[in-house]
């Protein structure tokens, strides 16, 4: 008996059925519709933050103190921290020709009060290079220059939500004074919005040149006198020269620390596409936990359209018999109740694949700045596996129809 | 083993040659002896009724002249073949091409509809298409159905599900057909029909028919009845079988005819 002659009863018998034939697809058009929105959202997801880092700038690379290790965060003792006297070795530029601007910061948090207002914030004591380094536009007055630096200026540059939280919309912030954990300073800029991004709020936030923080702030000093920072923010020439640019800042990195030949760098440096991967592999495990999930309601699924098929082989023993006493072989019925398995999965695996692109779809139109990606390999893995549930879960059933003695199979009331 | 020849008629002219056909269940600890040794031939063009009571080996009997099941012991040659050794699917095979089944409850495929059932067997013996819905058409024509094709079992009478089932078992040119209680389930005027229907099937196109029955009326329209008692032959009697056309002339013409419209309102 020919395929097509198998279908064509298989569909028959879906149709003879309609409501439980939908409701054993169910679990299917779920498992198989939330593979694909999970995945989809999780592409998206990594493609946003691919892109937000895009926007950090082009060519940046980051020092940051100490070596980073895979595994959990240990407690990192005896790190030698960087100064600003590493930075402006690294700005050199006779030692370092490929260093196109550096900057550097040191983080810490405070309160900032006005009146009865008052508000946490991230306070990144810099430069004032760190906004171009950066690519942070303003969206009022000006960021620190180099005599407020220079001059240990107390003044201020407010991140959006900080400036939205101490001042009300009509009141004008520059030249305002605000307290910064008891220090009163006067704000000379508000930063344009930035958006959520990967440590939280990079709004919720305050901008100081580095020599105030450190001298009426923190009092971070080193034991020389040098200013202690965080992280150091270097802006390559162009990105060929990137893995040029690391190894002269790693030469100049290791002269002023003073480490041995036989040593290796107390330091690290950590270019963007470094982070874009690392951030990559966890959204990439966060999708395939997803897809894990979504993917045992596929296997519930299949279990029910187990249960149906072993239903329907029962309901259906005389029919069975009168086929087999007709002329089907064992092949015939097998054919039969696996095409009725199968196509029972395919077709909830299509309706859950368009579903589950529509739900991708519907994201993407409720937030502006995500993007859903769905991929055409997800739908196909999606297509192949609903075939694959079908075929595994309606093979026993099947197989058992085949087995049935004619005789008794037409005696069965 | 060849079986013997018998009233100067060759082996060719026997559809069922059955040679010390025995069957066994097993029951738990007892063995049942359902058939103990039959020797049978039924020849091409016979209409033969097989009568016993309950217990008497007829079912069993009708199990292995169906090819339904295989004996413990003996041969049974089918047209010819010997059908007594084969596997399921050989068995499938040949009832699909030799014998056509009609049973006590018709059995049509609900939802389907009169020529979908009919194609049925056509399907499972690799008749294509459209020769499959010609053939189909052809029978349920030859069962007085050609008005009925797309008729769904619950659209039609018992007579005319019987009517079905019957062109279902001429389909694919049986060598018999084999009928467990046809009119099982009929009422008396349609039973007579349905007999009559067999008789002219077995007069007009030659077709070889076995009943098995318990129900005398129908044994009266054959001319051969073979009565079972414990799992044997107890006698194989010829008679002058009751014909559909004295039936007729008895009752009287009017009387006929508003039975088959009758049939045709249920």
């Amino acid at each position: 008996m020919k395929l097509i002659e198998s279908i064509r009863i298989a569909m028959r018998a879906l149709a003879a059925n309609k409501l439980r034939s939908v409701l054993t697809m169910l679990g299917i058009i779920i498992g198989v519709g939330s593979v694909i929105a999970l995945m989809s959202i999780g592409r998206g997801a990594q493609k946003y933050v691919t892109d937000q880092f895009a926007g950090l700038g082009s060519n940046l690379l980051f020092i940051a103190p100490g070596q980073f290790e895979d595994g959990p965060p240990q407690e990192r003792t005896n790190i030698k921290l960087l100064t600003l006297g590493d930075m402006q070795a690294i700005g050199d530029q006779s030692r370092a020709p490929d260093v196109k601007a550096v900057s550097a910061e040191f983080s810490s948090r405070a309160t900032l009060t006005r009146g009865k207002k008052d508000v946490q914030v991230d306070v990144h004591a810099t430069l004032p290079s760190y906004r171009t380094v950066i690519n942070w536009e303003m969206s009022q007055g000006e960021f620190f220059s180099q005599a407020d630096f220079d001059q240990h200026a107390r003044v201020v540059v407010l991140g959006f939500d900080a400036y939205t939280k101490l001042f009300a919309a009509n009141e004008y912030p520059i030249d305002q004074i605000i307290q910064v954990d008891n220090l009163p300073c006067r704000v000379i800029g508000v930063m344009a919005k930035k958006g959520g991004g990967l440590g939280g709020n990079q709004d919720q936030s305050l901008f100081i040149p580095l020599t105030t923080a450190q001298d009426r702030l923190f009092k971070q000093k080193t034991v020389s006198g040098d200013y202690q920072v965080n992280v150091i923010y270097v802006s390559v020439v162009s990105e060929e020269r990137t893995a040029s640019a690391t190894d002269q800042i790693i030469s100049i990195m290791r002269e002023r620390r003073k480490i041995s030949y036989l040593s290796g760098d107390d330091f690290s440096i950590i270019s963007q596409n470094d982070l874009i991967s690392v951030v990559g592999g966890v959204l990439n495990v966060l999708t395939i936990f997803l897809g894990a999930i979504a993917g045992i309601s596929l296997l519930v699924g299949g279990i029910g359209i187990m249960n149906i098929m072993l239903v329907s082989v029962t309901e259906r023993t005389r029919e069975i018999g009168l086929r087999k006493a007709v002329g089907a072989k064992r092949r015939d019925v097998l054919l039969q109740f696996l095409v009725e398995a199968v196509t029972l999965s395919l077709l909830g695996g299509i309706i859950g694949i368009s579903l589950g692109v529509g739900g991708a779809k519907a994201v993407t139109l409720a937030f502006d700045s995500f993007q859903a990606v769905v991929g055409l390999d997800a739908v196909l893995i999606a297509f192949l596996f609903s075939m694959a549930v079908g075929l595994v879960f309606g093979i026993y059933p099947a197989y058992r129809a085949s087995r049935l003695n004619p005789i008794d199979a037409l005696r069965y009331e | 083993m060849q079986p013997p020849v018998n009233n100067a008629r060759s082996v060719q002219d026997a559809v069922i040659s059955v040679r010390e056909l025995t069957k066994f269940y097993q029951m738990g600890d007892m063995e049942v002896r359902a058939l103990r040794g039959i020797a049978l031939d039924i020849w091409r063009g016979e209409m033969v009724a097989i009568m016993g009571p309950s217990g008497s080996g007829k079912s069993t009997l009708m199990n292995m002249i169906g090819c339904l099941d295989v004996p413990s012991n003996g041969t049974y040659y089918l047209d010819g073949v010997d059908v007594s050794k084969l596997n399921d699917d050989e068995l499938a095979e040949i009832r699909c091409r030799k014998i056509g089944f009609v049973f006590q409850s018709f059995n049509l495929l609900p939802r389907t509809t009169a020529l979908a059932n009919v194609e049925l067997p056509l399907i499972y013996g690799g008749v294509s298409g459209r020769q499959r819905r010609q053939r189909a058409e052809e029978v349920l024509k030859l069962v007085g159905l050609g008005d009925r094709l797309d008729h769904k079992p619950n659209e039609l009478s018992g007579g005319q599900q019987q009517r079905v089932a019957i062109a279902r078992a001429l389909g694919n040119h049986p060598a018999m057909i084999l009928a467990d209680e046809p009119t099982g389930n009929l009422d008396t005027k349609t039973s007579i029909e349905i007999m009559e229907l067999f008789q002219r099937l077995n007069q007009e196109q030659g077709i070889t028919i076995v009943f098995v029955t318990h129900n005398p009326e129908t044994a009266e329209y054959c001319e051969r009845v073979i009565h079972f008692r414990d799992g044997l032959i107890a006698r194989d009697e010829r008679q002058r079988p009751t014909s559909g056309i004295i039936k007729a002339s008895a009752a009287s013409q009017t009387q006929l005819d508003g039975m088959r419209l009758a049939d045709q309102w249920y």
